[in-house]
């Protein structure tokens, strides 16, 4: 073996993990010590799924409270401070405890898989990224205990997602709870770090053999260029944070405008790291709509270099549009005008993207499967997406728009229209491969109708709301400014959206146990995960797969019209 | 009901008083969505309109730079509508055409088709050339709005955001007042334009009123400008756009845009100082023992705090609060009592008066027209 890969299953099966000393099988605690003390990239990418649907319950309901506060105008449902607490843990957790283990979880799961390894390149290191995580969560989350501050402050960190200073800094924020915020993303910020290196690392080295980068399923490449990215721009942030505890702590000023600081900095470091955030989030969603839409119209994928250009260019370009955010602080012409372009670039790959897909959907025979259902969805509502983020980098429409509802349908149609979504799509395609089990079709319909109608009901209206002047982050409204009408609708659609996940949830853990079998390939696909059994061994594969196509099990199913010949 | 405008033409004018419902909340806010509306009358009966323009459409523009941004959002929605009908078309047609119609047992595989330069190139073109467009017109319309040819006597305000509410200076004439700005009319004949220098006393704000422009933010250590040339009279409302702390939410804005004529009139009543009244003098004595002047400042009296907003002409304002109540009498005890009912969260703290010192402070602020 090329990488020295252990190849039998009693090199590396259990044989090599002796029980600890009172370790127990079969019981809670064993099952328990199992989660603690496992390196195993399919558990790992598992709890990693597990955390993001854990903490998309909580910052849901988050949501649902949000929502019913602004049902009506002059509701006193929540106070000013545990509204402004509630939207800034409901995003931060939607990003940084929800999107990003998803995605992690599911390139952990899937990556060794698909490029035909037996683990990851660091499994250790993949364990500690994954507490990490989770702990950085945890700690964020003690501080609607820990941090009572002082009167008023409120306990939970309370200054939005993107905590602009100066309101971060001792003068405004009074209490601890801003540190509860930096510190808890800092934790998870190494966490990700740490995971974007080994994921990258096992794809650099430890593919099979054949599996040449120019082979490789898309979502890996996806993932390739998304650990790229979150190997390169979590580092900003990271030291931000930094920045911002040495200012609470130690007498910095950095952001303190009080002191001769820099409002402005904060934006920048935020941006430098929160704009390709967008993309760390969104390039895997595209991967999986990769693998789903190929299978499910029984064709292979549309240009499939173009695709990987595509990918490439769309991670270098998001590094130099983050202004976009900041179009409303006074900046010069000549930048504005230099980020409006860049951030329009960034359109053409993602419309070659979309493009691809439908020309892989074109001349197939589209199986309308719970995956495909989500995937086309998908399309539309990234569509839709991307044209208002158009709408958005022109600068002068921009700053009517910017930090208006129009802002918060725009990117909540990227990460609940685009990323759930795709995250659902890949929840009903992966799944039977991770238990062995299919999930529920029946209830997979219900969940897709009423999330599918939920989401649009929520998200449709504010796009109407921000035209009419509703500003972003306002605990109340006054009635007759015309947004009434538009907010009822949401939280109706949002309560819909919940009942969805709800089923959802129910369907996860009911299909485990009663699930029809899956068998080992139950969609009929083409990567090296439909290669070995349901659910995959610790091992992974008996035998380290060879391949000489993109779609190596299509040529052991069509030997007489592999792939391998046309490429 | 009558005044002189007191301008070169020194016409009379008479306008009736228009009674208009509008969206202030009152004491015991009902939360039963939108009939929480209250009648308000204008205390100072003039020709000041006083059409609230409280829906604030940014495709309904009143405003020259308002139109400039309409016009290229019109343009762009035009370009991204046609697209999204032409691959949302086109994505509906593959669905359907191609979906798979046999039964389960027909397991023949499709055409595989790989890709197809030509056809990919065909669709990388266009998108190339749409961005170039509007990365042109973009550019174009930056210019317009960031370095505008205003006329040379171009009114200036000063705004400058605090937690939670603005102050507004009006250096030319030395008016100082909070919360209420008030610009001139333009006429497309004879452009009056009125360019806001934008500050910030502590965080970052954002003012946005859309019928009258884009937004911007307010930052500190670091001045911004924005400009207006409004075409219709009227009260516009905005708010604060950039989170700023516990009530951000009711950091309400509004612009009220006058004849020049009337416009002068208030900057004249703004510039002088009102009288002192007899019969309110234990409210101004109160109102300084109890420390009121630490943070407001009222002209005339030994009142110079910085820190809240200047109450010199307090009773010309239409709310309290930066917006969040109408400036009548039960809500101004209401504020007194406990500024932090009507807006809990607000920096001004609760100075627990007695009934007797609200009363005499109440009548003496009503005074100050």
């Amino acid at each position: 073996m090329p990488n020295g890969i252990p190849i039998t299953a009693k090199e590396i099966g259990t044989e090599a993990n002796p029980a600890r000393p009172g370790e127990e099988h079969g019981t809670l605690t064993g099952w328990i010590q199992d989660l603690v003390f496992t390196v195993d990239h399919k558990k790992l990418g598992l709890m990693y799924l597990g955390m993001g649907w854990l903490f998309f319950v909580v910052a849901g309901t988050m949501a649902a409270i949000i929502r019913t506060q602004l049902i009506v105008p002059n509701n006193h449902l929540v106070s000013p401070q545990a509204f402004n607490s509630l939207f800034t843990m409901h995003g931060t957790s939607m990003i940084f405890f929800v999107a990003m283990p998803m995605i992690f979880g599911l390139a952990n799961y899937m990556v060794p898989l698909q490029i035909g390894a037996r683990d990851m390149a660091f499994p250790r290191l993949n364990a500690f990224s994954f507490w990490l995580t989770f702990f950085g969560a945890c700690l964020m989350f003690f501080s609607y205990v820990g941090a009572p501050g002082l009167y008023g402050a409120g306990a939970a960190p309370d200054v939005a997602w993107f905590a602009l200073a100066p309101l971060t800094s001792r003068a405004f924020s009074i209490g601890t709870s801003v540190d509860y915020w930096s510190l808890g993303l800092l934790v998870t910020g190494v966490g990700s770090v740490t995971g974007g290196i080994n994921i990258m690392v096992t794809i650099f080295c430890y593919r099979c053999k054949g599996m040449t980068l120019y082979r490789m399923p898309l979502f890996v490449w996806l993932s390739l260029v998304t650990m790229f990215l979150v190997v390169t721009f979590l580092p900003p942030l990271s030291a931000a944070q930094i920045m911002l505890v040495l200012e609470r702590f130690f007498g910095a000023k950095f952001f303190e405008t009080q002191a001769g600081g820099s409002a402005i900095l904060w934006q920048h470091f935020f941006w430098i790291f929160g704009h390709p955030e967008v993309y760390i989030l969104v390039l895997p969603a595209f991967g999986v709509i990769s693998e789903v839409v190929p299978v499910f119209s029984r064709k292979p994928i549309f240009g499939y270099p173009m695709m990987v250009a595509a990918s490439v260019m769309i991670g270098f370009v998001s590094a130099g549009v983050w202004a976009h955010h900041m179009f409303t602080i006074g900046m010069s012409s000549y930048s504005i005008t230099f980020f409006a372009f860049a951030t329009m670039v960034i359109a053409i790959p993602t419309g070659i993207k979309i493009f691809n897909w439908l020309g892989t959907m074109y001349g197939g025979k589209i199986r309308l499967e719970l995956p495909m259902l989500f995937a086309i969805a998908f399309l539309f509502q990234f569509l839709i997406a991307g044209l208002t983020g158009i709408m958005l980098g022109v600068a002068p429409f921009d700053w009517q728009l910017n930090d208006s509802y129009f802002v918060i349908a725009h990117f909540h149609y990227v990460i609940v229209g685009g990323i759930i979504f795709a995250i659902f799509a890949a929840s009903y395609y992966w799944y039977p491969k991770a238990f062995g089990r299919m999930l529920n079709k029946k209830l997979g319909l219900w969940h897709f109708w009423l999330f599918t109608i939920g989401f649009h009901l929520t998200f449709d209206p504010q796009h109407i709301a921000g035209i009419l002047g509703m500003p972003r982050r306002i605990y109340t409204y006054q009635a007759g400014r015309g947004w009434e009408i538009w907010n009822q609708i949401s939280t109706i659609g949002a309560f819909i959206q919940g009942i969805a996940a709800l089923i959802f949830v129910i369907n996860l853990i009911v299909s485990a146990r009663k699930g029809a079998i899956a068998g080992d390939d139950p969609w009929d696909a083409w990567t090296l995960e439909w290669a070995t059994s349901s659910p995959p061994p610790d091992y992974n594969f008996e035998q380290l797969p060879e391949v000489k196509s993109r779609r190596p099990v299509w040529d052991l199913k069509h030997p007489e019209d592999p792939d391998w010949k046309f490429e | 009901m009558n005044w002189n405008c007191g301008s070169r033409h020194g016409h009379e004018r008479q306008t009736p008083v228009r009674f208009r419902r509008f969206s202030l909340i009152h004491r015991n806010p009902s939360t039963l969505g939108v009939a929480a509306l209250t009648l308000l009358t204008l205390a100072s009966a003039s020709a000041q309109d006083s059409t609230i323009r409280a829906i604030q459409n940014i495709f309904d523009p009143l405003s020259a730079p308002a139109e400039i941004l309409y016009r290229i959002s019109l343009l762009v929605l035009a370009t991204c509508a046609i697209i999204f009908l032409i691959v949302a078309g086109l994505l509906t047609y593959a669905i359907i055409r191609y979906r798979h119609k046999g039964g389960t047992d027909d397991l023949e595989e499709p055409p595989q088709v790989y890709g197809s330069a030509a056809i990919e190139l065909a669709w990388t073109v266009p998108p190339i050339l749409i961005v170039v467009v509007l990365v042109l017109v973009t550019a174009r319309t930056i210019g317009e709005i960031q370095k505008p040819k205003l006329p040379n006597d171009a009114e200036q305000v000063r705004i400058i955001g605090h937690r939670f509410w603005w102050e507004v200076r009006y250096p030319k004439y030395d008016v100082v007042t909070a919360n209420e700005i008030h610009v001139p009319l333009s006429d497309r004949s004879k452009r009056i334009a009125t360019e806001f220098v934008l500050e910030s006393a502590d965080v970052i704000h954002g003012f946005w009123v859309p019928q009258l422009n884009g937004k911007t933010m307010l930052v500190p250590n670091h001045t911004n400008t924005m400009w207006v040339e409004p075409y219709k009279t009227g009260i516009y409302l905005g708010n604060c756009t950039v989170l700023c702390g516990a009530q951000h939410a009711n950091m309400l804005i509004r612009v009220i845009v006058d004849t020049p004529e009337r416009y002068q009139q208030w900057l004249n009543e703004q510039k002088a100082t009102p009288s002192n009244d007899q019969a309110v003098e234990e409210g101004q004595r109160q109102f300084i023992a109890n420390s009121c002047g630490a943070c407001h400042d009222i002209g005339g009296t030994n009142a110079k705090g910085v820190f809240g907003p200047d109450l010199t002409h307090f009773a010309s304002r239409q709310t309290l609060g930066s917006g969040v109540a109408a400036n009548n009498e039960e809500n101004l005890r209401s504020w007194l009592q406990d500024p932090q009912e009507l807006k809990p969260g607000c920096l001004m703290p609760n100075m627990k008066l007695g009934d007797k010192q609200v009363q005499s402070i109440l009548a003496y602020l009503r005074t100050l027209k």
